[in-house]
């Protein structure tokens, strides 16, 4: 087992990692299997006793930037399994469409996420989920599967006609098998890197036509419930969007469940949504109210955060709401305004809730600094080389940390990892642990692992030299000159905690807040990404093939022919030629058959 | 006349006037390394050694490690360096597209890493004194021709002169400073073709059956150099090329068995280096099928860039039969003439090979002043020459206009390469005309009548 293992196998989560239901629940849940088939005709909400159950939760959060962050959170959760040999064709809540696709390629873990945009992380602070811009897609795969690279092949196939996404362009030159980022997250111990294949799409532009696909996934469509506010005129006139969806197996700890976890983030600019002004509504930022939760959902929520706010001197809220909750958010104790939308009484006498934040002063304060941050540019100048630089930020005033950083880097930049270097506070930072696969031409990418120590309030900077290459002419995308985009870096840490975090499972949280498994009260497990590079190449002049190929065929032909020359022909006295007159004459000579002249 | 010289001809061609020949001028030879050039020897090779040195510490040195003229991916430091590297990450350096080393070499440069510049330096030289043992008694085969053409054949004078020129021609060649300076490991490669020149000339069969395995297994290219080597080594043991005779079948079946042995013995002893074939993709199908598509000087580049997909492999098979294709109509034309075989031999590769550099061509260069006698017959060396300038000024020039500045593309260098390798094969060519004129010359006499009495001009036909 390498060293990045050993760090970081705690986070690897073996058993439940979400919450599970009363006790009660699981005692009926074997008796009340016939349940499913009559449940459509019940009243709802289903009752708990159900195989499967639908959540949904809207979290609002204000930012100090002014701008405003709402992250919706879906969760169906379901205890079948789809590899025990019997065929699953009941559905009820989860999606066919993904069921099918877990089964047939015997999925274990599927993470997927479409991004617009860029999480600016020194402003906004750190997401709920992160994800990089463009099309990130990792999957693991069950350790039964033979040919993974086929399996991979096919699943990226469907899943690019499930979302209308490019994803069809994942192909072994952008995929890689990083051997510590990306663990597991649901159950299961198995760490095998083989079944794992991470790819980025980061030139993927996500828009309308992505969304409704990932909506129809939902029970509800977006006739009801939170969905009702996801439309595209307003969702993608924003600084960010960010739509994912992660399945991974549960533990109920008796049997296994498939949990499907839908997510949406998007962050409202203050001036181009907001209209400069400091007030934000459900209505301003969706262009809708809610006025009913979801039919199917157990539980249908709206948070807000108000832990910057605890008594409404920076913004008000409107309407008011008794109820509060307390989570642990990212090593942080925060505190929400809840909305409980399965409630009649939220929603009051207009039958519709429009959520309004009202700031009373122009400013709010200033923002921590997230305790760890990344930044990524290339540097040097010309068509021929350069280097890369990655600046992790460790904003800890005392406490050393260490993450490991994941690079891919597409082939057509040649990385020279014997020009790496790591330096920390103004000194050599050699990491712990280096994965290092180089690439090959048009068939695989660079993929960088490396485990460094980040010493407290520091900035480490990774360099590391490229060449870039120049393509057959075909390679290159329809406009070469834009450039080449690299995808996100990844930086995986375990982040020391503010508070204590919660690492008892079995109580009821909030679902953005526990995405990632905690096995540690005094760590928090995070990921960030760093912004994708676009870089150019060389290019040839697209105009002219067969000019090419007619002058270089000339050179060749000019060396082939003047050596048959002399290699053929021998030298010779040079006869002085007759004159054409005397030609033409001898020519009427031979035939009339007299003598010819000399 | 013809009578007489034909006469001259077969006794000069006995055994024993060539081997005293031989004698005398293999005695010559050293007694002239050891007094009169010494002196001038050793301060050219003391000016060489500077130039070198400070470029090696100036800050010249990166520049000219980056530069696509002097450095292909075959054979740029930094890719060996990156090798190594990844020997020590654990990773197999076959495992990415960067190195292309073979593994005796990689292993070799595990231990002189620390001496890389002195390694370079000292081949260059070493180069040096190996193309000189040959000038010496090549030059004066010369002795074997007819009286009357006297103006023809270098004085011993001359001769005595050539070590130096070619010393001088090769170690203050630009083209070999910078690529020595540059590290580039072609500089190795012209040095295990110059020691199978050697021992070629030197007659040690053995000896040339492995440095030439050696430069096969090194760059697959010099394979082509196995039938003059063979042809030189008939001639010094008087064994006419002739199919019906036992012992010209002997001993090239010895030759054959002694070169594929070696190469065999490099093969096994690479993949029992590193327990994998990897490098045979890795080094000969990276030469042969040329992936790699940064500009260099050559021919392969932009027009493997700009080709049609479904003709790139027919394209490749043509361009690279094309190198080897010489060996055959050459080889029969020349089969009298083995060294100057060998020099048109390494010059079409240096021409027409995948990844060319200017290192490969400093090594023909080198023979250029073998050839001085030559000079008379050459009939466009002068804009040949300065073509050849011209272009290796422009190089630099038009490749920081394109990468650099922007404001030329890709078409600019092109060109320049183009015409360059056009240069460079008028100057191959030019050599090979005035070669075989000489040697019609050196038969039918110097001034030629036609049959009227008139001074006639030969033409070829």
């Amino acid at each position: 087992m390498n060293v990045a293992e050993t760090v970081f196998i705690d986070n690897v989560p073996t058993t439940e990692t979400d919450a599970s239901p009363p006790s009660v629940t699981e005692q009926k849940a074997d008796e009340a299997d016939h349940v499913l088939d009559t449940m459509q005709t019940q009243d709802f909400p289903p009752p708990s006793t159900a195989k499967d159950q639908f959540q949904e939760e809207l979290v609002i959060k204000p930012l100090h930037s002014g701008d405003i962050y709402a992250s919706f959170q879906f969760r169906t959760q379901w205890d079948t399994d789809f590899l025990l040999g019997s065929k699953v064709s009941h559905y009820r809540l989860f999606p066919k469409s993904l069921g099918q696709v877990i089964s047939k390629f015997s999925v274990r873990e599927l993470h997927i996420s479409f991004t617009q945009g860029y999480w600016r992380t020194m402003q906004w602070g750190q997401p709920f989920l992160p994800s990089p811009p463009g099309a990130e897609l990792w999957v693991w795969f069950q350790d039964t599967v033979t040919d993974v690279d086929l399996a991979w092949k096919e699943l990226t196939n469907v899943l690019s006609g499930i979302f209308c996404a490019s994803l069809n362009f994942i192909d072994s030159t952008n995929t890689v098998q990083p051997s510590a980022s990306f663990k597991p997250l649901g159950v299961g111990n198995v760490t095998d890197q083989r079944f794992l294949r991470y790819a980025v799409l980061p030139r993927e532009i996500v828009c309308t036509e992505n969304l409704t696909p990932w909506k129809k996934l939902l029970p509800c469509g977006s006739k009801a419930g939170l969905a009702v506010l996801m439309k595209s005129e307003k969702l993608f006139h924003s600084s960010f969007h960010s739509q994912a969806l992660h399945i991974r197996p549960v533990c109920k700890c008796k049997s296994t469940s498939w949990e499907l976890r839908q997510t949406l983030n998007v962050v409202f600019d203050l001036h181009t949504s907001g209209q400069g002004k400091r007030e934000w509504s459900l209505f301003k930022m969706f262009s809708r109210t809610l006025t009913e939760a979801c039919p199917l959902a157990s539980s249908s929520k709206v948070y807000v955060d108000i832990t910057d706010n605890p008594q409404g001197e920076l913004f008000e809220l409107s309407p008011a709401t008794p109820l509060v909750s307390q989570a642990v958010v990212l090593g942080d104790g925060r505190t929400y305004s809840v909305y409980d939308l399965t409630d009649h009484a939220t929603f009051g006498q207009t039958h519709s809730l429009n959520v309004l934040l009202r700031w009373r002063a122009a400013e709010s304060g200033e923002m921590l600094r997230p305790l760890l941050h990344g930044e990524r540019y290339v540097a040097g100048y010309g068509l021929q080389t350069g280097e890369i630089h990655t600046l992790v930020y460790n904003n800890h005033p005392y406490r050393a940390f260490p993450v490991l950083l994941l690079d891919t880097v597409p082939w057509y930049l040649r990385l020279y990892i014997h020009t790496l270097t790591v330096t920390s506070k103004g000194r050599d930072n050699k990491p712990s642990y280096i994965h290092y696969q180089p690439s090959k031409d048009r068939l695989q990418p660079h993929l960088l692992e490396m485990l460094i120590q980040l010493p407290p309030n520091s900035v480490t900077e990774v360099t590391v030299q490229f060449e870039r290459a120049l393509l057959k002419w075909t390679e290159y995308t329809p406009d070469p000159n834009h450039g080449f985009y690299v995808g996100s870096s990844v930086i995986s840490a375990l982040v020391p905690s503010v508070v204590a975090m919660d690492t008892n499972n079995t109580q009821e949280r909030p679902l953005f807040s526990s995405f990632f498994p905690c096995k540690e009260e005094s760590t928090y497990f995070m990921r960030i990404y760093t912004e994708p590079l676009l870089v150019n190449l060389p290019t040839p002049d697209f105009s002219m093939p067969y000019n090419v190929i007619c002058l270089t065929c000339t050179v060749v032909a000019v060396g082939y022919g003047s050596l048959y020359n002399l290699l053929t022909r021998t030298f010779q006295v040079e006869e002085p030629s007759q004159g054409l007159a005397k030609r033409l004459a001898n020519i009427i000579r031979r035939l009339r058959g007299v003598p010819l002249l000399t | 006349k013809f009578s007489h010289l034909k006469s001259y001809f077969e006794s000069t061609d006995s055994p024993e006037h060539f081997l005293q020949n031989t004698k005398y001028n293999a005695g010559d030879a050293d007694v002239f390394l050891s007094t009169k050039m010494a002196a001038p020897l050793t301060l050219l090779f003391i000016v060489a050694i500077t130039i070198r040195a400070v470029l090696f510490r100036s800050s010249l040195a990166d520049l000219i490690t980056e530069r696509v003229e002097v450095v292909s991916p075959l054979n740029a430091w930094k890719r060996v360096v990156e090798g190594l590297a990844l020997l020590d990450l654990g990773v197999s350096p076959y495992a990415g597209d960067v190195f292309h080393e073979t593994p005796l070499m990689i292993y070799f440069f595990h231990f002189v890493i620390d001496y890389a510049e002195i390694v370079f330096m000292v081949s260059a030289v070493c180069i040096v004194f190996l193309l000189q043992f040959r000038k010496q008694k090549y030059a004066l085969e010369g002795d074997r021709y007819p009286l009357d053409c006297l103006e023809l054949i270098r004085t011993p004078r001359e001769m005595l002169y050539i070590p130096l020129k070619v010393a001088m021609f090769y170690l203050l060649n630009p083209f070999t400073i910078l690529s020595c300076v540059a590290k580039s490991t072609c500089g190795l490669n012209n040095a295990v073709i110059a020691l199978f020149i050697l021992s070629t000339i030197k007659g040690s069969a053995l000896m040339s059956a492995i440095f030439l395995a050696l430069a096969t297994y090194q760059s697959i290219y010099p394979l082509t150099l196995f039938a003059p080597a063979l042809l030189y080594l008939l001639q010094r043991l008087y064994i006419p090329v002739n199919w019906r005779r036992p012992s010209f079948w002997l001993f090239t079946t010895q030759y054959v068995f002694m070169y594929l042995g070696s190469l065999a013995v490099m093969v096994c002893l690479s993949f029992f280096l590193l327990n994998s074939w990897d490098f045979l993709t890795s080094v000969y199908g990276f030469i042969l099928s040329v992936p790699d598509l940064t500009p260099n000087i050559g021919l392969f580049w932009y027009f493997f860039a700009e080709m049609f997909e479904h003709f790139r492999l027919f394209f490749i098979c043509v361009f690279q039969i094309n190198v080897f294709f010489y060996t055959i109509p050459l080889s029969i034309k020349l089969k009298e003439h083995p060294v100057f075989l060998i020099f048109m031999q390494i010059a079409i590769i240096s021409i027409f090979k995948s990844y060319p550099t200017v290192g490969d061509i400093a090594l023909y260069m080198a023979f250029l002043p073998a050839w001085n006698h030559l000079y008379r017959f050459l009939r466009n060396i002068f804009l040949v020459s300065v073509v050849l300038l011209a272009c290796s000024a422009l190089f630099p020039v038009l490749w920081h206009l394109w990468i650099y500045a922007g404001s030329a593309n890709s078409n600019f260098y092109y060109a320049i390469t183009l015409l360059f390798n056009v240069a460079q094969i008028l100057l191959v060519s030019d050599y090979f005309y005035a070669y075989l004129r000489r040697e019609h010359h050196l038969t039918h006499g110097l001034y030629l009548k036609r049959k009227d009495g008139s001074e006639a001009t030969l033409v070829l036909k």
